[in-house]
């Protein structure tokens, strides 16, 4: 009889759904909290940071937008290329070569009336801490975890006891193929990135030597060409994988190597994939995992349901399976915690060895350490003075350096913090 | 060295690199598949009672640009409605200029913005009109419904799509939940699962062909050989080596117990050669690392002794799927050899280029061996059973070889409706989960509910004067559930199982009826990830039914 409340606005029309769950009492929610205006409200004046506008940043600004999120910032350093388009559905043909964060936040901005979304082209590490305060909420979608690690310790180091408005609460999502990730992350009081760092290893890498003389596997021979072969015959051309000529060049490089061994399947799509580190990437998984971190956005600004308490991972290549606990939060994490990490090597081991292991060693991941005990500087690589004064220590032994169970602390140019490790001899 | 090469012939196609993170998932093949399919999304039937134009169909929308994006061939979007105010807060596939307009047209014209290369068709009709015509359903190879509707539109749909052995998925978002479920065809098998490539290992160590055997007898004495051949035997062929010493003092035996194998693994660990400078050897960590895995005797899979003793395997006939006279031939090859076929993959190890190379071969081409003699099989029973369909591709045969330790069938089951004819083992799986403290069958439970309520209200011929969120049709409704469930449960279902219905009602009330965009997103993805792996016949599906619940960011799988 009665189509729609004749008194209704536009916005409670448009937002119906999301205002009747605002308004009304749940089971699950908070017992205290108070269903109704206030909420809309908070929820509508919750300023977000979004970090990324590929693949998970498109579908988290679609649906910050139509979760009713009127104020949204994005950062991303990068530019569009063809092989965006299969997921990331804010991106046409014509937009390539634009870059991401502007192109996506107008795309959301013109169609959901009344969002406001501010594009920032470059780089997270550009900003300081003044920037990342003016948020309630930052939200990740990111393929580096360098760059996770970087956010993450600036959150940490941001949260000031006296002020609960320090406390930025940091969502992060991760894809890759039919898997993905999503997580809760409360600076300081829960489980952070670095707490969590060894459960995303990196690949082992392939030994140099087997690389510059018994390969085995076509990768070995893409390994080959990209690295040394490149270094060879145009060392002064800088090697950009974007550039077609010079994946091509490693490519027939890479393939002349495999016939000589006699080692088959040397594809351009598998070199490719070699050297820029191809991750699979499609457009379900990405809308699973932004989501499931847009639905916890809205529960934090909002509290209409308990958040995510802390960790889920998804898995679809087998139905569909998930995964919900609570990560541990690490009291030797060398970013939330307050002891040092402690960490197996063999006192046998060269400085320039140990310092080349951290890259690989899933619980530090660092490439480009500098170190230090308290009582002497082991080897620094800046200034050039002091490079050259600490250089000779690569070549010494562990046990010549530091004593069993001495702290050692690690800097690394890609972080704002030191990483403290407490080196045990076996 | 390599100055000049004909680009053309190497650089992938715009659509490869357009396609390129994807297509190493599933491949050519995977992507053909998608090409040659048409998705028929039905997002509304009807308006759900007086406040109500009908079912916002966002969870479909965003499950067709999950696909439209991975560019399958075409789509089409059957919905009556046309947009309204509260469509503009929650879709994202439609524009302020869409008010009052076709939100099949609409939605259809936007989806199809994001990939030209994908056909988009609409019909702004109700589906049961539709299927006057016996033409349209067929020329779809997936159909998507909306839920809630009513029974009297998804029943036929069902139906008919059965007939055609054409898969349903039925799925809800409503508020916080969603819900889904897949009807797949009576059989349906799947060649490429993708198991994990660690399981997927078949080195045959304990019972080694004799070019393999051979390769290993021609290994000199390890004690003549220099420390840097010493250091690249290949560790299959260490493991070979010690398996045969290892033997001469256990009665012929290989080690077969967990006891004997921490013991054959530490005789491993022992021939390493420690002097060298590195202090160790890397072949023969690898050796002693594989010892676990490697050292124990093939045994076939329940999961493919079952289908060897499917009667379609069994009982063949000229009208047999592909995927049928495979499986029969590598049976008959079970039974004569007692192994699969060799997949014939190797792990890389430490070793010298030429001998790795070598050992390749000898897996290479004892898989390739395997394969002709399946061929062969297959061949055989081809003419046997005169079928008029073209011969089984050879390439069909070898993937199937190299895959045969991880095939797999699903028995197709239609979408579930808590009702008076629910089978045994759908009571049983309810029951099961009712008991549990943690279950999310209250939250399916709670959506079958609204399905009864959306069902009376669209066959009641009153939708102008009932509501979606009438309590009074929610309560009889409830109660009707609960008494089926209370006889199907025997002693009743306990005050836990009614409290935790009651909560989950309560939760999915909160949005009377409404989707929230995340919820319908997250459900799109989960959706659309289903009816990639049901088109490409690749990964393995849903069986068959899912709930996700965003208020405690958990999902549970049931089979109904």
């Amino acid at each position: 009889m009665n189509p729609e409340p004749t008194f209704a606005t536009n916005e409670q029309s448009r937002w119906k759904s999301l205002y009747n769950v605002l308004s009304k009492p749940g089971p699950f929610a908070d017992e205290d909290w108070v269903p109704g205006q206030d909420t809309i409200d908070a929820l509508e004046s919750s300023k977000i940071l979004v970090i990324g506008a590929g693949g998970l940043g498109c579908e988290i600004l679609k649906n910050l937008a139509l979760s009713g999120f009127k104020d949204i910032h994005v950062i991303d350093m990068d530019t569009i290329d063809i092989s965006n388009l299969n997921r990331q559905f804010l991106f046409r043909q014509a937009d390539i070569g634009k870059p991401k964060a502007e192109v996506a936040a107008a795309f959301v901005q013109k169609r959901v009336k009344g969002v406001t979304i501010t594009p920032y082209v470059g780089k997270i590490q550009d900003k300081d801490e003044d920037y990342y305060m003016q948020f309630k909420i930052i939200i990740c979608g990111l393929d580096s975890i360098e760059a996770r690690r970087w956010i993450n310790s600036t959150l940490i180091s941001m949260v000031d006891m006296e002020d609960p408005e320090s406390l930025k609460p940091l969502i992060d999502g991760g894809t890759e193929g039919f898997k993905g990730q999503a997580r809760v992350i409360l600076p300081t009081l829960s489980s952070c990135i670095e707490c969590q760092l060894d459960m995303h290893a990196p690949r082992p890498a392939v030994p140099l030597c087997t690389i510059a003389t018994i390969p085995r596997q076509p990768q070995h021979c893409i390994e080959w060409a990209h690295q040394i072969a490149w270094q060879e015959k145009r060392k002064d051309d800088t090697f950009d994988s974007d550039d077609m000529e010079h994946i091509s060049w490693v490519y027939n490089a890479a393939h002349e190597r495999a016939q000589q061994f006699h080692i088959h399947g040397v594809t351009f799509q598998m070199t490719q994939g070699v050297v820029k580190n191809i991750i699979p990437a499609i457009a379900s998984t990405n809308a699973v995992i932004a989501a499931s971190t847009t639905s916890e956005v809205l529960k934090i600004a909002t509290s209409c349901n308990p958040y995510l308490n802390n960790y889920m991972m998804y898995a679809g290549e087998e139905g569909v399976y998930t995964y919900t606990f609570e990560a541990e939060k690490k009291a030797d994490c060398p970013v939330c915690g307050n002891l040092a990490r402690k960490m197996d090597v063999d006192p046998n081991m060269t400085l320039g060895d140990f310092i080349e292991s951290l890259g690989e060693k899933a619980e530090s991941q660092l490439k480009k350490p500098s170190m230090r005990t308290e009582e002497k500087t082991l080897y620094q690589r800046f200034p050039p003075q002091l490079e050259e004064r600490t250089r000779p220590n690569l070549s010494l032994k562990l046990k010549e350096l530091i004593e069993d169970g001495q702290e050692i602390a690690v800097s690394d140019s890609a972080y704002t913090i030191d990483f403290r490790f407490r080196l045990n001899f076996n | 060295m390599t100055d000049s090469f004909p680009a053309a012939l190497t650089g992938p196609t715009s659509k490869e690199r357009k396609y390129d993170r994807q297509l190493r998932l599933w491949a050519a093949t995977g992507q053909q598949a998608l090409e040659d399919s048409r998705v028929l999304l039905v997002n509304s039937d009807g308006p759900l009672g007086y406040n109500n134009k009908g079912v916002s169909g966002v969870a479909g929308v965003e499950t067709l640009k999950n696909l439209v994006l991975p560019g399958i061939g075409g789509f089409t979007i059957v919905d009556p409605a046309t947009v309204t105010e509260s469509d503009l807060g929650v879709n994202f596939f439609l524009e302020e200029e869409s008010l009052g307009k076709s939100r099949a047209e609409e939605t259809c014209r936007l989806l199809r913005e994001i990939n030209p290369d994908v056909q988009g068709y609409f019909y702004s009709k109700n589906i049961t009109d539709l299927l006057q015509d016996p033409d349209f359903l067929p020329r779809h190879k997936l159909v998507i419904v909306s839920g809630p509707t009513k029974r009297s539109s998804l029943a036929p749909l069902c139906h008919v799509a059965k007939e055609l052995g054409i898969p349903v998925l039925y799925i809800h978002s409503v508020g916080f939940f969603s819900s889904f479920s897949v009807q797949l065809p009576a059989e349906f098998p799947i060649v490429e699962t993708h198991p994990d490539p660690e399981s997927t290992q078949d080195l045959r160590l304990l019972n080694p062909w004799p070019e393999l055997v051979a390769a290993a007898a021609k290994l000199s004495d390890l004690n003549s050989l220099d420390d840097h051949q010493h250091g690249h035997v290949p560790y299959i062929l260490l493991l070979l080596r010690f398996l045969e010493q290892w033997k001469q003092s256990h009665d012929g035996n290989a080690p077969g117990n967990y006891k004997e194998k921490t013991e054959f693994r530490e005789f491993v660990r022992s021939q390493a050669r420690t002097s060298n400078p590195e202090g160790g050897e890397e072949n023969f960590d690898e050796a002693a690392a594989a010892v676990l895995k490697t050292i124990s005797p093939f045994s076939l899979r329940s999961s493919i002794r079952e289908i060897f003793d499917m009667d379609e395997c069994k009982q063949l006939s000229p009208t047999s799927q592909d995927f049928w006279i495979i499986a029969s031939a590598i049976k008959t090859f079970y039974e004569s050899h007692s192994v699969l076929p060799l997949p014939g993959s190797l792990p890389d190890m430490k070793a010298q280029s030429a001998d790795y190379i070598s050992l390749q071969n000898i897996y290479k081409a004892k898989a390739r061996q395997d394969v002709e003699e399946v061929t062969a099989t297959v061949r055989q029973l081809e003419s046997q059973l005169g079928r008029q369909t073209p011969a089984i591709l050879d390439r069909e045969i070898e993937v199937f070889c190299r895959n045969a330790a991880h095939i797999k069938v699903v028995r197709g089951r239609s979408i579930p409706q808590v009702s008076i004819d629910s089978d045994m083992a759908t009571w049983k799986t309810i029951r099961n989960q009712l008991s549990m403290p943690d279950s999310l069958m209250p939250a399916f439970i709670a959506c079958q509910i609204l399905d009864s309520v959306v069902d009376e209200i669209q066959s009641s011929g009153q939708e102008e004067s009932l509501s979606v969120d009438d309590s009074g049709l929610w309560n009889s409704h409830t109660q009707r559930i609960l008494a089926l469930l209370n006889v199907a449960n025997g002693d009743g279902i306990g005050e836990d199982a009614k409290q935790q219905i009651t909560d989950a009602i309560q939760e999915l009330r909160r949005a009377e009826g409404g989707e929230l965009h995340n919820i319908s997103s997250l459900t799109g993805g989960l959706v659309a990830q289903e009816a990639l792996k049901v088109l490409t016949r690749q990964y393995v599906p849903l069986d068959n039914t899912c709930v996700f619940d965003g208020a405690r960011s958990r999902s549970e799988m049931y089979r109904l």
